[in-house]
């Protein structure tokens, strides 16, 4: 057997230690970089009129994203009813009725396809199959794309939560003469529920940020949304157009949005991994 | 007593849930469908050709895949080739070597990476991380390399470089977290023996914890390369948007997801709409092939581990 120094193995040892010790702090470093770049930007933007006005011209002084807010706020609120009830079915599907089955495998498989689908993907085929169809661009077409976006993340963590509520639970349902859709709704989700609703609180956060199927069917307004059937202000697209204009007011209106949409997110996500953590420790 | 009889709502209830799942199948019939259908003008006029044409032109409408295809391929390759080895670096550091507290505020950070949303991603590239790249790093690459083709040109800051820098940020918690448990799983006993033997940590990570879980580390790049190849929002503010395929990776290119992000509103003609959806047809294909690859090899690999080799 070739052996080698004592020291150059202990060396190795420590630059290794050493590169992965610096690898994992630059990894930190660079999310300080970016959360701080967006905090010290976005905090000049941020002031009353940003929450309740309607943009201004560009070369004007002044003006908001209440619009874009609401928008935002609307699109993502439409998305959840049409995308979370379900996904809520397909997932108990999967947990209480599919199971190992053939037909349980092929869907399991669809819903990792989706969720491995580019959302800009989701973004085309909204655009074809409702912007094309109707004629005009509608915050409705940008709520379908994102509860397209949600409905694979719902089913999968669904059945996730619901496979860990125990057996004997539906057993004991089931034995007094409970019908099975009473016990799966009453009883298993009764037990799930913290665990669904943080799946469902993720799903939200993963499409909150979401622009690129936004772009060819919410499209973006410079007015206050007013039907589902229009072209609808949302933030994302915003920030992406004002940051692309050559105008100063718009570009710092994009990094006041940037971390509105930040904070949220981040927020969302963090609030809703804690509830998790804090569950599966007590 | 008598039996109360009465309809029950159990069948009801199992093909309404049953409902929801054969939706997802439809869903992705109906994407390929949709993308086919959508891009059959673009099919019909250029053929193979437009996998293999640079010509981008609305004007003559002459339309061709190559630059974007290109794009994507060297962003994504450049992204993979920075964040496989700093995923696998970094998971290290949290298993073996970080004490416990630290590696859980370390690698939650890591995994706060992956919650930021691509625009932000996008907006911090364009206006803080392109600058600092023209200032300082495209100027030391093209120092230190001397007659390289990749590091030459003006150094502009935005191009397929920078866009694949950024790229490798996004997925490289995603490979971290998967790595990270792979590692984890490695029984303890195993690893003791090797220490046991007098090995060192660095020995025992190359010849125990890596051999152990190095299919589990290849399914987790399939994932990130997944979310690479089809990024849209960071990529399209950075890396320049030109149709044209340079060898200097400091040149402006072009991305499928970014020609999609910025033509698509305006195409105005037929044909013109018809190639973007061929684009996002080569897109969608490329991704499904890679989520059955990763399927496939995720699984066997769910199989040997449980066989307990």
């Amino acid at each position: 057997m070739k052996t080698r120094s004592l020291t150059l193995r202990r060396n190795t040892n420590r630059l290794v230690s050493l590169i992965s010790a610096s690898a994992a702090l630059f990894g930190i470093a660079m999310l300080t970089w970016i959360l701080g770049t967006v905090i010290v930007k976005g905090i000049e933007a941020i002031n009353w009129d940003f929450f309740t006005e309607l943009p201004a011209p560009p070369g004007m002084e002044g003006g908001g994203l209440a619009n874009a807010m609401v928008g935002t706020l609307g699109i993502t609120a439409m998305a959840v009813l049409l995308g979370v009830p379900v996904g809520l079915a397909a997932g108990v599907w999967l947990a209480e009725f599919g199971q190992q089955s053939k037909r349980a495998e092929a869907i399991r498989f669809a819903c990792n396809l989706l969720m491995g689908t580019p959302s800009i993907i989701i973004g085309v085929f909204v655009y074809i199959l409702l912007v094309l169809t109707t004629g005009h661009f509608s915050g409705f077409s940008g709520s379908v794309a994102l509860a397209v976006i949600m409905l694979p993340v719902v089913a999968r963590t669904t059945e996730d939560m619901l496979i860990l509520v125990p057996g004997a639970l539906r057993e004991a349902a089931l034995a007094l003469g409970v019908p099975r859709w009473k016990t799966t709704l009453d009883i298993v989700f009764r037990a799930a529920r913290t665990g669904l609703l943080t799946g469902i609180l993720l799903a939200i956060a993963r499409v909150g940020g979401e622009t690129a199927p936004l772009l060819f069917t919410a499209l973006n307004s410079p007015y206050w949304p007013e039907s589902p059937g229009e072209p609808t202000a949302n933030l994302t697209v915003t920030i992406f157009n004002y940051a692309m204009s050559p105008y100063d007011d718009w570009q710092t209106l994009a990094w006041g949005a940037s971390l509105l949409i930040t904070v949220s997110i981040l927020g969302t996500t963090v609030i809703s991994r804690g509830i998790l953590w804090h569950r599966s420790k007590s | 007593m008598q039996r109360r009889t009465h309809l029950s709502l159990d069948p009801a209830f199992r093909w309404l849930t049953l409902t929801g799942g054969l939706l997802v199948l439809t869903l992705v019939a109906a994407i390929f469908a949709t993308l086919l259908h959508g891009s059959l003008p673009a099919l019909k006029q250029f053929g193979f050709g437009f996998l293999l044409s640079q010509d981008w032109n609305p004007v003559t409408e002459q339309y061709g895949a190559l630059s974007s295809i290109y794009g994507t391929l060297a962003s994504t390759f450049i992204a993979m080739l920075i964040a496989v080895p700093m995923s696998l670096v970094i998971a290290l550091f949290l298993v073996e070597l970080a004490p416990p507290q630290v590696s859980r505020i370390v690698g939650g950070a890591i995994e706060l990476l992956a919650a930021i949303p691509s625009i932000i991603y996008g907006m911090w590239g364009l206006f803080v991380f392109a600058p600092f790249m023209a200032d300082h790093i495209q100027p030391l690459l093209s120092r230190l390399s001397p007659g390289l083709p990749f590091f030459t040109g003006p150094p502009m800051g935005i191009g397929l470089l920078s866009a694949g820098i950024i790229l490798a940020l996004m997925i490289l918690p995603f490979i971290t977290s998967v790595t990270r448990d792979v590692f984890a799983m490695v029984p303890a006993v195993v690893k003791e023996s090797a220490y046991g033997m007098g090995s060192t940590t660095w020995e025992v990570m190359r010849k125990v914890t890596l051999p152990y879980g190095i299919q589990g580390v290849v399914g987790a790049c399939f994932l990130g390369l997944g979310r690479a190849i089809g990024e849209t929002m960071a990529v399209t503010f950075v890396i320049g948007n030109r149709h044209e395929i340079s060898a200097s990776l400091f040149a402006a290119a072009n991305s499928i997801a970014s020609t999609l992000a910025n033509e698509f509103t305006e195409a105005d003609s037929d044909l013109y709409l018809a190639a973007l959806v061929e684009l996002g047809l080569v897109l969608f294909g490329v991704t499904v092939l890679l989520q059955i690859a990763a399927q496939w090899w995720l699984r066997r690999t769910a199989k040997r581990m449980g066989a307990g080799r």
